[in-house]
């Protein structure tokens, strides 16, 4: 019987697979129109992102760029498209971006400001990318707490040195005390070094430098500052002081000192209980009320405190989240070592408690520096503050969407940037098992 | 041979208060209660000092004078005539039903958002996308700011409604009108408090259909409690849908149909719509604008929160023969909510405390009222700003009290 079935005695070549599950008619399938209701989806979604392409995109591209006034625009686009409808008059952009960007700081002197905005960053570099760049550069983060009111408020250069050197005697008298006598009593001496160099010293010491090397760039006041330039000083200033204050609090709140946690508590909770608005009403009409008579200290300075206090009141939580997602068995680990306390923390816990609040971090940061806006309605010139008074003036009257959507773009790109940097360095300290 | 003897006991020196953990914590915090001390006293005697210098005394006397300004949105009757106090508390009221109406909408577009944007229909899922990344990374009080111009430059003129002259809900650049419920047989109002500056009307209206409502569900309670028993001992559920749905609106319906319900419509009079409910500018711009900028927190939480629950458990309960809907409310549903309460409250109480920033388009809240021209018209900067600060704390306060119950109930039970 030979009617064996036929057999195959060598393989097939593999088949290409079918065209509709493979490249875009294969993504589309599985992702666009998989099913009934994602086929509705779908084609509702594409319409609704067709309508406000189709609204948005000529109001930015078919736009006046050169006009004095909103009159002016109008004439150009009735002139080009017969409408004044559906286009935008980036004309105010085009003539006021410099006063939005610099507030009223003089406009010879915008390179300082700019120069700072570069100092900053290259400040920050060593600290954002810290293996990407020399070491030397955390000089230059060092030297920038004294580097940067020098350069945006001007004055002699002598005062941030002299101000500088309060850390430098309170070092050198640490070195020297510590030597004879125990730690804790060289930090007091310390403390008590530096305040008595900064408060006694410190302003004859810096009069007498200029007197002999006068060093001085034009002087800008406060009053002068607005712009984006302040939302980005604010930002800086109230996040570089406050992780440090935010750290300390939240080791506070976790501490068994009974008195130490009772005012760590009490503040963190009550800042984070009342909205920033009043606190700034604080820092703008009551904080002179608290300070000896007679001081009159700079309203910049004021709003910064209070940021400050309010973003550390914020970050303390975030650290405090981070402190109880660590295992019992590290604090008893670093404990069986020998360590002490302030070792343990700087070694074997807040590197990892840092590291899993990244994320709350940087979410905090973003919301401090989106909060800066807020200065605007203590009178301060701010973005959102000058775009009120563009708009009171004759020719810009009636102005919007052209402004909000100028500083919507300037908010979006640095707290964007700043919430991908924190996915990037989530990323780079992951040092768990991947999945 | 050897003794276990006790050590020796050491003379107190003074140095032991710092070296020795025995007394090291007490000292520090000896010292850390004296410098608060230190601090508070030297700031409350610079206060003391300061105001003594402007001749000023801390008194909450300027309460019962008159405000001598007017509110447009308010739920309490109130004129220009009436004391601070009054305004305080229109303007609390105001912050109260700004954020109430801003975290339920938020609640809403939030849970919406959040499971859309895990969607697996690629496109719907970058829209969302797109949504929460613009809103969360712009100012929302620019958004505010953004709101108001949208709501007060882009609808229409009361007057382009001439010949139209009403309609249920009318959308007009000075506010938008809503139906207003009204009774033709009104059983009238309670006033409470006589003409103090807390006086309250109730309606006797509302709390005879609060009453009715309240017993209709009790007693749709006990059909369901019924319908439990009856499955319990014989394992057939009579079917109650129905009847426990009559219970709840046969009463209502009779209960409206006796005291009259109708709608008062917005009807175009001279310039300008009368009649109706209005929801100012100011009020819709503030209230979508800290919901949208909430939401797209709440849409960050849910996604993150519906994650969290491993893909195993809904596959077990699949595997335990659960239809999806079921899947969702007994498996993935309550372990997702644990993960997204706690930062759902402290995300109630941001938008509650960005409610704060009504100042900017002058709908008339707390800081408005109080923080704004009760302050400036009275020049009582401290006693204002101090008690603005209490009422925000013990709202955020009560707030996270009263989430925080409800986590404690839906929590875990650990050991």
């Amino acid at each position: 019987m030979s009617d064996t079935s036929f057999v195959r005695t060598e393989m097939l070549p593999q088949k290409a697979p079918p065209s509709t599950s493979v490249g875009i008619i294969g993504w589309a399938r599985a992702n666009l129109f998989s099913s009934p209701v994602n086929v509705v989806l779908t084609l509702a979604s594409l319409y609704f992102v067709g309508y406000v392409l189709t609204s948005l995109l000529p109001w930015v591209f078919l736009s006046v760029w050169n006009a004095d006034s909103l009159t002016e625009c109008r004439e150009i686009m009735n002139e080009t498209w017969g409408s004044t409808h559906g286009h935008a008059c980036w004309g105010v952009v085009n003539d006021r971006w410099l006063q939005l960007l610099y507030g009223f700081y003089p406009s010879e002197l915008y390179w300082r400001v700019n120069l700072t905005l570069v100092v900053t960053l290259a400040a920050l570099a060593p600290v954002l990318f810290a293996e990407k760049t020399p070491r030397q550069m955390l000089w230059l983060t060092g030297a920038y707490p004294f580097l940067m009111p020098w350069l945006l408020w001007g004055g002699s250069i002598w005062n941030p040195v002299v101000a500088a050197l309060g850390f430098v005697t309170g070092y050198v008298v640490y070195r020297a005390v510590s030597e004879i006598a125990g730690s804790l009593l060289a930090v007091v001496a310390t403390v008590v070094a530096a305040l008595f160099w900064w408060f006694v010293l410190a302003a004859p010491a810096a009069a007498l430098l200029s007197d002999i090397v006068p060093l001085t760039i034009e002087t800008v006041e406060s009053r002068k500052f607005g712009g984006f330039m302040l939302a980005l000083l604010l930002g800086v200033v109230a996040i570089g002081v406050s992780l440090p204050i935010g750290i300390l609090l939240a080791l506070g709140r976790q501490s068994d000192l009974l008195v130490v946690k009772a005012m760590c508590v009490g503040f963190i909770e009550f800042v984070r209980g009342v909205p920033l608005i009043t606190l700034l009403f604080v820092a703008s009409l009551l904080l002179n009320v608290f300070m000896p008579p007679g001081t009159n200290f700079d309203i910049i300075l004021r709003v910064m405190i209070m940021m400050t206090l309010f973003s550390a009141a914020y970050m303390a939580e975030v650290i405090r989240g981070g402190l109880a997602s660590l295992p019992k068995g590290q604090y008893e680990g670093a404990d069986s070592l020998g360590l002490n306390y302030w070792q343990a923390q700087r070694l074997i816990i807040m590197p990892q408690a840092l590291k899993i609040s990244i994320p709350g971090i940087v979410s905090t940061f973003i919301s401090v520096f989106k909060d800066t806006t807020l200065v605007s309605i203590i009178g301060l010139f701010d973005v959102i503050g000058l775009s009120t008074a563009i708009r009171a003036d004759t020719s810009w009257n009636g102005i919007y969407w052209e402004l909000f959507a100028f500083i919507a773009v300037l908010f979006f790109v640095v707290c964007f940037s700043m919430s991908r940097y924190s996915m990037y360095l989530e990323r780079k300290l992951q040092t768990g098992h991947k999945r | 041979m050897s003794s276990i003897t006790d050590p020796p006991k050491a003379n107190f020196r003074l140095s032991m208060l710092i070296y020795d953990t025995r007394y090291r914590s007490a000292t520090i915090q000896i010292v850390a209660l004296m410098g608060f001390m230190l601090l508070a006293a030297w700031l409350i005697g610079n206060a003391v000092e300061n105001l003594n210098a402007l001749g000023k005394t801390i008194s909450f006397g300027f309460f019962h004078e008159t405000a001598g300004y007017d509110i447009n949105q308010r739920l309490l009757d109130y004129q220009s005539g009436d004391s601070h106090l009054r305004a305080a508390l229109i303007g609390l009221l105001n912050t109260l039903v700004v954020a109430l109406l801003g975290c339920v909408t938020a609640t809403v577009v939030g849970v919406f958002v959040g499971v859309l944007r895990l969607s697996k229909n690629w496109i719907v899922a970058k829209i969302m996308t797109v949504y929460v990344e613009v809103f969360r990374n712009v100012p929302v009080l620019l958004w505010i700011a953004l709101i108001f111009a949208l709501v007060t430059e882009s609808t229409p003129h009361p007057k382009t409604f001439r010949g139209l002259d009403t309609g249920a809900v009318v959308v007009t650049n000075r506010g938008t009108y809503l139906p207003e419920v009204l009774f033709s047989n009104s059983l009238g109002d309670i006033s409470l408090f006589g003409q103090s500056a807390l006086r309250f009307d109730v309606s006797l209206d509302l709390l005879a259909i609060v009453l009715v409502l309240a017993g209709g569900f009790f007693a749709s309670f006990k059909l369901r409690k019924r319908a439990d028993r009856i499955q319990e001992a014989t394992g057939d559920r009579p079917t109650t849908w129905w009847q426990r749905l009559l219970v709840i609106f046969v009463p209502l319906g009779i209960l409206l149909a006796v005291l009259g319900l109708h709608f008062g419509y917005p009807e175009l009079k001279g310039f300008n719509f009368r009649g109706g409910t209005h929801l100012r500018n100011s009020l819709i711009a503030l209230w979508l604008a800290l919901s949208l900028y909430t939401a797209a927190y709440i849409a960050e939480i849910v996604r993150g929160g519906i994650l969290a629950v491993s893909h195993g458990q809904s596959e077990a309960a699949g595997a335990l023969g659960l239809r999806s809907g079921r899947i969702m409310n007994l498996v993935v549903l309550p372990q997702a909510l644990r993960v997204i309460i706690p930062p759902m409250i402290s995300n109630y109480l941001n938008l509650t405390k960005n409610s704060s920033l009504a100042i900017a388009v002058g709908y008339m809240d707390i800081t408005g009222t109080l923080g704004g021209i009760s302050m400036n018209q009275t020049g009582r900067e401290l006693e204002c700003v101090v008690l603005l600060m209490a009422v925000y704390l013990v709202i955020s306060l009560s707030i996270s009290a009263s989430m925080n119950w409800y986590n404690n109930r839906v929590k875990l039970v650990e050991r």
